[in-house]
């Protein structure tokens, strides 16, 4: 018996030493170093316990503008993209004829490199001195003033930001939403159809409630994504993203983090990365609490 | 008479409204094939733009007459884009092969043997899932760098390691293998390693392929944790090695070739894709999210 129970935990030993040094250690450090006041990389000693790291955090403007951003990110890309690969997946689930060849293209964004196709998507929206860029010209043909979408107004790079972080988490969600489609029951469709029933009743009464949970499932997953988002803004506008005003909260804490000179702040950063978690555990919650209300079955 | 003619005549519309419709949902999807697909031909056209011609077009053209493979010679030799893919690739390998072996004997140990505290042990696994990686990144960071492994392959790779989701993807594939096959190979003393090597393993390999082809992926886009542990231009992955071209200057100047650095890493992953894009789409419903 002593041996066999030695035997489980053994195997089990590398994924516990891992975890244990790389994510459990971690976490309760985080909120450690969050509370510790004047942290000092180097000698690794504090002055003090205290709030004050929160208050520095809150009371940063660059914090404040991520925060904004953030939001702004959040609140237009997480029900535009859901609405969007709703309709594809609605669009792929009525088709048989290349069905499969539109399911692999659109998951195509899903492997490529997000750091790697932000550029390009640079240099579309880019307006430099000599060429206005592709989408430029596009946008003049209906008569449109050339716009810099880089380095221009706020909303210009604001746009640019939902759209390319819209084009990269769309795949992930019209995969989930045509298996979904997929698995209601045909039964359901014939009776209704037998019954006379519209197509726009049948989406809202079988389809709909059908792909409740998934529905859900994605918002819930979309708002955390979109609450992480990071890597998208620094393909667009550089590693300088405080300058550019395109800062997230993500890509603040890793500003406070990392520093050139060498040690950096993990203090601020532990608490931007705890007010970060709280806001997303809060909307988590919300988003689970609606969901017992409206998700069916 | 009438009667029949009437039904003619709804056969007909009906017809009709399908095509309508047909052609319309045809429409839409391919537009939106065609949104996803651009960034991938304007790349690659760009990417064979010699940069005088690049530089002289004010209206971008839409092709090109004269490829030319300049610009892919020019970001290997002047860029360092092949050690950054040098750099990426051991950090893939090596990231992959320690994450299979923890991943594969932790599943195992879930799924086949008894021992206390297994359900608890499970359990805690499960509920590490949670947890976000913006908050453990920094005391890692603060660990790497005092052990001064900042800049090595060490300490790139040993906190990409852990993925409990992995974990539980294999422990349930594993635990679907009846029973029967681990008893008869008891009886005829076979290791429980060897038992592991030999019966659960091959049986799983489909979830097992699965499961490296996601962390591949995972690997060659990682960019977060690479950028923070390393500074040095010379251990810089493609990602932070991309994004370096950028800021060095190099890229803005020279845009043909900073989307021929942009092809060259996007193709690896391309072609993997092609290749396995069931498994991989497959893999993916199941439960996995980006990065």
């Amino acid at each position: 018996m002593e041996n066999k129970s030695m035997k489980g935990w053994l195997y089990l030993l590398p994924a516990i030493l891992f975890l244990g040094l790389f994510m459990v250690y971690p976490l309760i450090d985080v909120f450690v170093y969050s509370f510790e006041e004047g942290y000092d990389f180097v000698s690794q000693t504090a002055e003090g316990v205290g709030l004050f790291n929160y208050s520095y955090v809150l009371h940063d403007p660059y914090f404040m503008q991520a925060v904004k951003n953030t939001f702004i990110l959040v609140a237009v890309t997480v029900p535009a993209s859901t609405v969007l690969a709703l309709l594809i997946s609605l669009g792929l689930s009525s088709i048989t004829r290349l069905r499969n060849l539109f399911q692999t293209v659109y998951f195509l964004p899903y492997v490529s490199n997000t750091l790697a196709v932000g550029l390009v998507f640079m240099i579309l929206f880019d307006k430099t001195d000599s060429a206005p860029g592709l989408i430029n010209v596009l946008l003049s043909i209906f008569g449109v003033e050339p716009v810099d979408f880089i380095d221009g107004p706020y909303w210009a790079k604001m746009l640019v930001l939902c759209l390319y972080t819209i084009w990269v988490v769309l795949p992930f969600k019209i995969l989930v939403l045509t298996s979904a489609l997929a698995s209601v029951d045909e039964t359901y469709y014939k009776a209704a159809r037998v019954d006379g029933t519209s197509k726009a009743r049948i989406f809202r009464k079988v389809t709909l409630p059908m792909i409740s949970p998934t529905m859900f499932y994605l918002i819930i997953t979309g708002f955390i994504g979109a609450f992480k988002a990071y890597s998208d803004a620094v393909a667009l506008f550089g590693e300088n993203l405080n300058v550019a005003e395109m800062n997230t909260i993500v890509g603040y804490v890793y500003e406070v983090l990392y520093d050139e000179a060498g040690g950096g702040y993990p203090s601020f950063a532990s608490a931007a990365a705890i007010i970060l978690f709280v806001i997303v555990l809060t909307i988590t919650c919300i988003n689970l609490m609606v969901s017992k209300k409206h998700v069916h079955y | 008479m009438s009667k029949i003619m009437d039904f003619d005549r709804i056969e007909k519309r009906a017809r009709q409204t399908a095509l309508i419709r047909n052609i319309v949902v045809y429409g839409l999807l391919g537009l939106w094939a065609l949104v996803v697909l651009f960034p991938f031909y304007w790349m690659l056209l760009t990417s064979v733009k010699s940069q005088g011609a690049y530089a002289s077009e004010i209206v971008p053209q839409l092709y090109t007459l004269s490829p030319t493979m300049q610009n892919y010679l020019q970001v290997f030799t002047e860029a360092d884009l092949g050690r950054y893919f040098a750099n990426t690739l051991i950090f893939t390998v090596l990231t992959t092969a320690l994450m299979l072996g923890v991943t594969v004997l932790a599943a195992f140990a879930f799924a086949r043997l008894d021992f206390p505290g297994k359900n608890l042990a499970f359990v805690l696994f499960l509920a590490l899932m949670m947890i976000p990686s913006e908050l453990v990144v920094i005391t890692n960071f603060v660990t790497m760098k005092n052990a001064h492994l900042d800049n090595t392959f060490l300490g790139l790779i040993l906190p990409s390691v852990s993925s409990v989701f992995y974990i539980y993807l294999l422990k349930e594939n594993f635990a679907q293998i009846p029973d029967e096959l681990y008893y008869a190979a008891k009886v005829d003393a076979t290791s429980d390693l060897k038992y592991l090597r030999k019966v659960m393993i091959p049986i799983c390999r489909p979830t097992i392929v699965t499961v490296l082809i996601l962390k591949v992926i995972e690997c060659w886009n990682s960019y977060i944790w690479p950028r923070l542990i390393t500074d040095d231009p010379k251990m810089f992955l493609v990602s932070g090695g991309i994004q370096q071209i950028r800021e060095s200057g190099y890229g803005r100047d020279n845009i043909p070739a900073m989307m021929a650095a942009v092809v060259a890493v996007s193709v690896p992953l391309i072609l993997l894709f092609l290749i396995f894009h069931k498994k991989i789409m497959a893999g993916v419903a199941r439960g996995g999210t980006k990065g």
